[in-house]
């Protein structure tokens, strides 16, 4: 079926409702903190006032005394093991024994008759701290070596420094026309779902534990649970609960979810624990600070010979996903533009603040936030149009990048040419009144990373397809729904291959008892690794019940068709029986049929230290045009429309597809101009939805989404992702457009009314019209690994991965 | 603390009920009534995910006290279709993919319902303003524009 057109497809590419559409807009869906048990306990947490403290005493007596309080924890009723997302950053416990790293690190756990009586509970919880010194910044971590947050890393308060070369990157620099440096800078911000994190655990009379949480990542919270409390993972089920948003903010074990375990087995009731929205703030693991510098060297066309890219990130006061992120601030630079010769630096300094991690774009909204202003000042400094330019200087399809990445189908010369067309750019750049601004910027991300967070070879996503005597199809797949339609998409690719309607089918998601392994809802990975899952299983399926009806009709499997809940000739009627009777054969000779498809992306990783960070089956790409208006009196920035198109290899639902660009969009332009993570003395300064400014209906502007597609050979049905990428490119597009505004440059983000009006003073005053880092911190990267360059090589067409053949499938 | 007997009308039937003074609407629905359809995002009154209506006007439910809103008519979502009718606004909600993770949605569906009650063919910067107490991280919004100039074009009898 790959390659056909759009009219092979019956359910493909229509803009249906998604499956779980009649639950949410009646309040039927069930999130986390919906349900409750018989006897059900409310947990809270005592959390560390101090952001850096050794712990001295902990006494738990008068918060036990406290009618209504059934049990009280601390982390010396825990397992004394440590953990973390990733197996090199094994840095965290559920509650702190010795030291407290941040404020709001959990130290004490309660579990009470409600919600009430537990919170007044950990008020009565004393412990003694030793307060430390609090390491606020990266130049402050660097700066007093003596202060160590941890005792691992690359060096004092030095979670990760890495350090690569891909070809000779100074003889590119020499070749040029062009040299160009900038620095730039990107404070943290966070997720924000609206959902706040609720984990229930129910740990039973015979010993098995039940936790239904609102995860991203039901696997991973699986196999941790099994390494750090007392029962065997064979008896943890851990049911991923839909989420009410996720963006990244729910990738992480976390303490709540631990200590309602643990509290669970403690007083024998379920118990519930559900983050205040402050709480959720300081869990945070979202976008990482990051300090970058760029220098490319150009030809006087714009042609890129090489670049060098260095990146500090503010890690936060615990690993979580940082040494990934460090290798995404380096790794996607070259995926987008042909970059002949590259070299990165990275390095993730500890402090004691929140901890950082995965937020939609994981890694890569930073840089590419400085890349896009960097290749406009370099057009300036050229006089070339940059949207041209960009489209000069586009990578090419099927070939290898120079740190060894895989490129497939590139849509980004389309993504320009529309986004530049729609936008009216020709007329508009560089010519509209003062005040008002257009700015074009692009991008790329991955679909699916191409390693598991623990090394195996197993699947990254298996589906089960089961179909019923009754005609209806049960699919059973590990991925959890954060919203994005990921339900939807597994019932409208099996409704595609069987030939029925997705209302035929249901989903059963996310559970660890029922559900094959799936590794979970990130880096943009579920429409194509559980798609190709579940493709393969409906396939089988397929089989099964074309080969029946064949031998049941006299006729060749291959005449057949399965459509419109039909299986038989195609263009004879009475030649066919319905889906439901096709069931029935089938089972009544083969058995019960469930049949499964598994998935496990080509391994193309770059056979280097740090390879493993930046390979996807296939990227996505994005062209963004932003027009705006700023006010030179307030420094506000008002957007008024936003051209995005985006190559998404094939719009399985364009509606949804549409909605994730538009979601995409709104969250960039939240980042771009108003949303920060910042501390003082390290309390959060805007803890509330309603001191933490994100946009509204108001700052949100009309965004006009054009899909591009390229039929990609890696993804189902030709499809990319179009969940992450498309937040990409709308930053620098704002930065961009804001200096065709007003002729200033915003190297930070936020672009923050004060940073304008400062900058339009310094240009009245003659000084450089920027507003950006002064200064570079002290530090020395390590010798970089010299890798050859992958530049240009030709990529497979359609790559091998494992699980394509027929094994694991029914006879 | 010591409950109080209340009498609440919620889509549009009585319930008789025991409750701490000092609950709000929001705890009160979601925990003893079990009408868990209206959700949570801050509990201080900055979000809109809790909103229900109260005579038909827009209330963030975790600032109201129920014992203030005897004898007052109060809807939640689950009061929003009737006889097994979605109202036309959960349905272009539905339709147009204005509901991703859902969550916000509720709070929602019943600030736009007062919008329509008000003004029944609003333009979209009427729209944005209605909604502009309610936030929602997944749409970036427009699907929900959309659909509520959907659904006020179907109760209009325009579509």
């Amino acid at each position: 079926m790959r390659g056909a057109g759009k009219e092979r497809f019956t359910v493909v590419g229509q803009p249906l409702p998604k499956i779980d559409a009649w639950a949410k807009v009646t309040g039927e869906t069930r999130f986390a903190d919906d349900l409750s048990l018989p006897r059900m306990a409310y947990g809270k947490l005592l959390r560390s006032p101090h952001p850096h403290a050794l712990i001295r005493r902990i006494d738990t007596a008068r918060a036990r005394a406290r009618p209504g309080v059934y049990g009280v924890l601390t982390g010396f009723d825990l397992p004394r093991v440590k953990f973390g997302i990733l197996p090199v950053s094994q840095d965290e416990e559920a509650l702190c024994t010795e030291k407290v790293r941040m404020v709001g690190d959990a130290v004490a756990a309660v579990a009470a008759v409600d919600e009430e009586t537990a919170e007044r509970a950990t008020e009565l919880i004393d412990v003694e701290y030793e307060v430390l010194p609090p390491l606020m910044s990266i130049e402050d971590a660097l700066g007093r070596p003596e202060v160590r947050i941890h005792e691992y890393g690359d060096g004092p308060n030095v979670h990760k420094a890495v350090s690569l070369e891909f070809g000779d990157v100074e003889s590119a620099f020499a070749r040029a026309d062009l040299v160009r440096e900038d620095v730039f800078y990107f404070e943290g911000n966070t997720h924000l779902p609206m959902e706040q994190h609720c984990a229930l655990a129910l740990w039973g009379p015979d010993g098995k534990l039940t936790l239904w949480s609102s995860t991203q990542t039901p696997h991973y919270v699986h196999r941790l649970l099994g390494r750090i409390l007392d029962v065997p993972p064979a008896h943890i089920r851990v049911i991923a609960t839909p989420n009410g948003g996720g963006f990244g903010g729910k990738l992480d074990p976390f303490a709540h979810e631990i200590a309602a375990c643990k509290l669970s087995q403690v007083i024998g009731r379920p118990v519930k624990i559900t983050l205040t929205r402050e709480e959720v703030f300081y869990v945070h693991r979202g976008r990482h600070p990051v300090l970058m510098w760029v220098r490319t060297g150009v030809t006087r066309q714009g042609e890129i010979l090489g670049m060098h890219f260095r990146t500090w990130l503010d890690g936060g006061a615990y690993g979580s996903y940082g040494v990934a992120s460090t290798f995404y601030t380096g790794a996607l630079q070259t995926v987008t533009y042909r970059v002949p010769a590259y070299k990165f630096e990275g390095a993730r300094i500890f402090t004691n603040k929140p901890p950082c991690g995965p937020k939609r774009g994981h890694g890569t909204p930073q840089p590419r936030f400085a890349l896009e202003c960097h290749l406009d000042k370099i057009a300036g400094e050229l006089g070339l149009d940059p949207a041209d330019m960009r489209r000069r200087i586009l990578a090419e399809p099927f070939t290898k990048t120079a740190n060894h990445l895989t490129v497939t189908t590139i849509g980004l010369g389309e993504c320009i040419d529309r986004v530049v067309l729609a936008s009216g750019w020709r007329d508009k750049v560089g010519q509209l009144p003062p005040g008002r601004g257009i700015g074009i910027a692009c991008s790329s991300y991955l679909t699916g990373a191409g390693s598991a967070i623990y090394w195996n070879d197993m699947p990254h996503s298996g589906v089960v397809v089961r179909a019923d005597r009754s005609g209806g199809v049960a699919v059973l797949c590990g991925a959890i729904d954060v919203g994005q339609g990921s339900d939807s998409i597994l019932a409208y690719l099996v409704a595609e291959v069987l030939g029925i309607d997705p209302k035929d089918i249901r989903v059963h998601a996310a559970d660890t008892d029922l559900t094959p392994v799936d590794l979970g809802s990130y880096s943009s990975r579920v429409t194509l690794m559980c798609g190709n899952a579940a493709i393969q299983a409906a396939e089988r399926l397929r089989g099964l019940l074309l080969g029946t009806v064949a031998a049941k009709l006299g006729v060749a499997a291959e005449a057949l068709a399965a459509r419109g809940r039909r299986i038989g000739l195609p263009d004879d009627p009475d030649r066919s029986v319905s889906f439901a009777e096709a069931v029935v054969l089938a089972e009544s000779i083969h058995g019960v049929l469930a049949v499964p498809g598994s998935y496990a992306p080509p391994k193309r990783a770059g056979k280097y230290k740090g390879g493993g960070v930046g390979p996807s089956p296939c990227y996505s790409y994005t062209a963004c045009v932003v027009e705006l208006e700023v006010d030179r009196e307030t420094g506000g920035v008002r957007i008024d429309d936003v051209w995005i198109a985006h190559d998404v290899g094939r719009a399985l639902n364009p509606l949804l597809v549409e909605g994730q660009v538009e979601g995409s969009v709104y969250m960039g332009i939240g980042e771009a101009l108003m949303e920060e993570q910042v501390f003082r003395k390290g309390l959060h300064k805007a803890p509330s939805l309603l001191e933490y400014k994100s946009p509204t209906t108001l700052e949100t502007p009309e965004i006009h989404t054009i899909l591009v597609e390229t039929d990609d050979p890696e993804g189902p049905f030709g499809a990319k992702e179009a969940g992450q990428g498309p937040l990409l490119p709308v930053i620098p597009a704002i930065a961009n457009a804001v200096h065709d505004a007003i002729g200033v440059r915003i190297d930070e983000i936020p672009i923050t009314p004060d940073k304008i009006l400062k900058a339009l003073a310094r240009k009245r005053e003659g000084k450089p019209a920027r507003i950006g880092p002064e200064r570079l911190p002290r530090f020395a990267f390590p010798a970089p690994r010299l890798v050859e360059s992958a530049f240009g090589q030709p990529a497979d067409r359609v790559a091998a991965r494992p699980f394509q053949g027929g094994a694991g499938g029914p006879p | 603390m010591p409950k109080t007997l209340l009498r609440l009308s919620v889509n549009g039937e009585d319930h008789d009920l025991a409750a701490a003074p000092h609950k709000t609407l929001l705890e009160v629905l979601r925990e003893e009534m079990g009408l868990t359809g209206t959700k949570h995002g801050c509990e201080l009154g900055e979000c809109g995910t809790c909103t229900v209506l109260v005579d038909g006007r827009p209330v963030l439910s975790c600032l109201a006290l129920p014992i203030e809103l005897e004898g007052r008519a109060i809807t939640t979502v689950e009061g929003l279709a009737s006889a097994g009718r979605l109202h036309p606004l959960q349905q272009a909600f539905a339709e147009l993919g204005a509901a991703q993770c859902g969550y916000c949605t509720p709070g929602i569906l019943l600030t736009a319902r007062a919008l329509l009650a008000d003004n029944p063919r609003p333009t979209r910067q009427e729209v944005r303003e209605a909604l502009a107490g309610n936030l929602c991280r997944c749409t970036g919004y427009t699907k929900i524009l959309d659909a509520v100039e959907l659904a006020a074009l179907r109760c209009a009898g325009g579509a």
